[in-house]
């Protein structure tokens, strides 16, 4: 579609963003707040679609929001508005001094001190242009070429769910009261691939491969992604069902990030101080196996978890959240390191209303030696999983269960697909049998995990 | 609500109009006809404008404090063109005409060319009236809903002595919208929406256990003071929580299940429900492409998607396009017989337009999407169904599902469920995801009860990062065989093979 010519950006705004997140803090403190905080939002977006050669979707356009945070003493109320106007802002800042007569005093309430609170110096390499350099047709190229490698590799790829190319900016204002306004811009670009196979018996499997970069040059070219997202289809055909059983069980990386989730739900302050975490109270305890060591780190130059500061204005720092196997720190933000009596780790994770939660920066297990071929080769029989469905975890228990698919190993090879299946176990002991963690460490995200081996898990099948 | 209600759909009007954009933003219906104009200048086939206003509240007691209070407002459009089987698609938060012709500029050259189609002069539709509420809980005073949350706290609290963290939490919203659309589409909505929530942590020195209940729907915030009040929906969770500190380990492996009535309705949306969207069928990635008209189910099946049951969660007067509900039968006594359609699949795939076009805001394209979906009572006593399960399991929570529409593989995980032995209810197991097949795990159903609930409204759906609240329902059925996916160690080891 060479004719289609897009506008790549939208027009700046006019107002000043960070004016504006100081001035609704001077406002609101004028208002009688003995506190308050304010972050404005604004972001860009771009996004394709091609299926099957063809343009099926193009989206294009920007939005803004600002919220603000009030306390009276030690209590707390927060609105938010996409109304820029004066009569907006008014508004929003009215209603949250209204809401704050309502909530109850809570002893552990309020933004960070004073000295607690800066942004990390230097370029953290977050932002580039050049997401949006592509005209409009050459972005529309990069997801046809996804989607054409993928189709083309194998007759077996009859359709797709198409190719796809993602651009966006972001940028961040947070001010408060104690005098810190900081800001930050994000870029994020992606390409990915969703080809379908079929096969003789008309059964159909699908899978999907993506890159993902803070700037376009550092983007995996097209072709490969629409490559690995065919193979990844591909052998998944002839998948079937195993019989129920008790075998060691290989995570991709893919879905081993979802073991890191679990442990970071596990760590989080909010569900360790309310006892609802199975983690809660085991600081300086042996919660894994020697092998593991899990890092939070949001000052990476340019990681998908990086920022200066976090939702509160502290400076992101680097945490060993397990180390060698023992509970080493939390996940926190300031409100929950007051419930604990710890300090904040920085991980104060802020949208637009409400209290601040918490979130990870980069977060990842650190890699072992072997490689994913040689924790394969190590097993009789087992089962390599590549896609979960489902939540089926209780984070205050540790009872997991979740639906598996992937591939089943016999004899220390890749065997056969396998699909409607079920792994399941506790995570208590899950961290325990994680028993090989491998070389493939790799950030596609902000979490990471290396291929990893865990024993102990039933199979459910027939 | 008893199955009773589920037959009214509510009477047809034509609604007086609030005319909400017209006096808040002094919209016109030149203007409108102005940025369709606009967006179709390049040469597109149909375009359309959603505008909403959305104003919400939420509120949480946590540990016996109302910790968080929030209000906001969103607003904006979001402009759709279409040119045969591509969209174009641009918003802004700023609703002044400059911005909106600049989206509606941007959103147009999805196509290329001279404009071909003109603007038909407006249009409205007669739609229902399904949650006719003269004070939108938005409005109503804070106080009380600070009230609803204090109550379900102590609710919860006083329970029973090992309830040691309670959450409860109340939210509302109010969106207002209006959807205008180049083939003469003009619609108006004013959509309440309400909800309490309530978890529970239950402990002992030993063990732990957590529970969770919550409902509402487009109901006024009296809802809560009558029909379903904080404490019924905290006792619940309360119960949950400590009924899962006896729980044993679940089994593993194929057995037969037997699915209570209500929230395991949750089966459909996942097995079937997804898999019958229009847009998945017309691109054949379904696993259900090309199935209409074939037995996809036992004969008691017949299922439906109803988007007109009053006051219900996933309820609509027109749906995201502008286009009033339905109920759509989507399998009847096994048989499948429809598709839930957009505008955009009923005109490539030559479909009625069943009225399921949804999305989550303006900054969003709208696509098929279920509302109400649940299976019609049948008539089987549901202690018979129990009774003649000689070894499986009796769901009757879960958390949520997920599918695979391409092959068809689905999940949904209980939270409350029990073992049956020969015939009876025996022990509570911890929760399991079940997985199964969505194309003929309703081939298996071999009974089903008399007794269909929906959920209380709770329910929220995914669809390619879109979330948009809907309901399912369900009478109690028994399935012969689906797989469990417990741990399968202790109790259990009848099932393991």
């Amino acid at each position: 579609m060479a004719e289609i010519a897009l506008e790549t950006r939208y027009p700046k705004l006019d107002t000043d963003l960070k004016e504006l997140a100081t001035d609704v803090v001077r406002r609101a403190m004028a208002g009688g707040a003995t506190a308050a905080e304010a972050v404005v939002r604004e972001g860009d977006e771009f996004s394709t679609v091609v299926r099957l050669g063809q343009v099926e979707t193009l989206k294009e356009s920007g939005s803004k929001a600002i919220g603000v945070r009030v306390f009276f003493g030690k209590r707390a109320a927060s609105t938010y508005s996409s109304d820029f106007s004066r009569a907006g802002i008014d508004r929003m800042l009215n209603s949250a001094l209204e809401l704050a007569k309502i909530t109850s005093e809570d002893p552990y309430g309020g933004i960070p001190e004073p000295s607690q609170l800066g942004s990390l110096a230097g370029d953290l390499d977050l932002y580039y242009e050049d997401v949006y350099s592509l005209a409009g047709a050459e972005r529309i190229d990069y997801a046809r070429r996804a989607e054409k490698a993928a189709l083309d590799l194998d007759p077996r790829i009859k359709n797709s769910d198409g190719g796809s190319f993602d651009a966006a900016t972001g940028h961040k204002v947070l001010a408060n009261s104690h005098g810190f306004v900081g800001e930050y811009r994000r870029s994020y670009c992606s390409v990915a691939a969703v080809p379908i196979a079929q096969s003789d018996d008309g059964a159909m499997q699908r899978d999907y491969w993506f890159s993902v970069a803070r700037s376009l040059g550092r983007l995996e070219p097209a072709e490969q992604v629409g490559k690995i997202a065919a193979q990844r289809t591909l052998r998944r055909l002839g998948a079937r069902k195993v019989k129920t059983a008790r075998v060691p069980i290989v995570f991709d990386p893919m879905v081993a990030n979802s073991i890191l989730e679990h442990i970071f739900e596990g760590v989080n302050g909010d569900s360790v101080y309310r006892g609802a975490s199975f983690l809660a109270g085991k600081l300086g305890q042996k919660i894994a196996g020697d092998n593991v060591t899990v890092i939070d780190d949001g000052t990476m130059t340019g990681g998908f978890g990086t920022s200066p500061f976090d939702g509160e204005g502290v400076p992101t720092r680097r945490t060993v959240v397990i180390d060698n196997g023992v509970l080493n720190s939390y996940l926190l933000n300031s409100y929950t390191a007051r419930k604990l009596g710890l300090q904040t780790t920085a991980n104060a994770s802020r949208g637009l209303a409400g209290t601040p939660g918490i979130g990870p920066g980069n977060f990842f297990v650190q890699a072992g030696t072997k490689t994913p071929k040689e924790i394969i080769a190590g097993i009789k029989e087992g089962l390599y999983v590549t896609e979960f469905l489902g939540h089926g975890v209780n984070l205050v228990t540790g009872d997991y269960s979740r639906g598996a698919s992937g591939l089943w190993i016999s004899g220390g090879e890749l065997a056969f697909p396998v699909e409607e299946i079920t792994v399941a176990g506790n995570l208590k002991e899950m961290f325990f049998n994680i028993s090989e963690i491998g070389n493939d460490l790799e950030f596609r995200g902000a979490v990471a995990c290396p291929t990893v081996r865990v024993d102990g898990l039933t199979v459910g099948g027939e | 609500m008893d199955a009773a209600s589920f037959q009214s759909q509510g009477h047809l009007t034509n609604v007086d109009k609030a005319r909400f954009f017209f006096e808040h933003y002094g919209l016109t219906d030149p203007d409108l006809q102005r940025y369709l104009a606009a967006a179709l200048s390049a040469g597109g086939e149909y375009a359309d404008l959603y505008f909403e206003y959305l104003s919400s509240t939420s509120l949480m007691v946590d540990e016996s404090m109302v910790k968080s209070a929030s209000q906001g407002i969103s607003a904006g459009c979001g402009v759709r063109v279409v040119a045969g089987e591509r969209t174009g698609y641009a918003y802004t938060d700023d609703l002044s005409p400059e911005r909106i012709l600049h989206a509606a500029r941007t959103a147009a050259l999805i196509a290329s060319g001279p404009a071909k189609t003109p603007v038909v002069g407006f249009q409205e539709k007669p739609a229902r009236s399904l949650y006719p509420v003269t004070l939108p809980s938005v409005d109503a005073e804070i106080t009380a809903k600070v009230e609803l949350v204090t109550r379900a706290d102590k609710a919860a609290r006083a329970f029973d002595p090992r309830i040691k963290e309670v959450r409860a939490s109340y939210a509302d919203e109010l969106r207002n919208i209006l959807v205008v659309g180049s083939d003469g589409t003009f619609a108006e909505d004013s959509q309440p929406l309400a909800r309490v929530n309530v978890s529970c942590i239950a402990k002992t020195d030993s063990v732990s256990g957590r529970g969770s209940s919550g409902g509402g729907g487009r109901v006024a915030l009296d809802f809560f003071f009558g029909e379903k009040t904080p404490e019924h929906f905290a006792t619940e969770a309360a119960r949950q929580a400590i009924l899962q500190l006896d729980a044993r380990e679940a089994p593993a492996g194929e057995m037969e299940v037997v699915l209570g009535p209500g929230w395991p309705g949750v089966l459909l949306h996942e097995a079937v429900g997804h898999g019958l969207e229009a847009d998945f069928n017309r691109k054949k990635t379904s696993a259900f492409t090309g199935l209409i008209g074939k037995r996809v189910a036992s004969e008691k099946c017949t299922v439906v998607d109803n988007g007109t049951m009053p006051w219900r969660r996933g309820s609509l007067n027109v749906d995201d396009e502008g286009q009033p509900t339905q109920e759509t039968v989507l399998i009847e006594n096994g048989i499948l017989k429809n598709y839930l359609s957009d505008k955009l699949s009923s005109r490539l795939m030559g479909l009625a337009d069943t009225g399921n076009g949804r999305r989550e805001s303006y900054e969003h394209i709208p696509m098929p999407r279920m509302t109400n979906t649940y299976m019609l009572a049948g008539q089987d006593d549901p202690q018979d169904i129990i009774r003649s399960v000689k070894h499986g399991i009796y769901a009757v929570n879960f958390g949520g599902g997920q599918v695979d529409i391409t092959n068809g593989k689905f999940v949904f995980s209980a939270s409350e469920a029990y073992l049956i032995e020969e015939g009876q209810i025996t022990a509570p197991i911890k929760g399991a995801t079940l997985i199964g097949n969505g194309p003929d795990v309703l081939t298996r159903v071999s009974m089903v009860g008399n007794d269909l609930k929906l959920d209380e409204g709770v329910g929220t759906c995914g669809k390619d990062g879109q979330a948009v609240p809907v309901g399912v329902g369900i009478p109690t059925i028994k399935v012969d065989r689906l797989t469990v996916g417990g741990t399968g160690r202790k109790d259990a080891g009848s099932f393991m093979q």
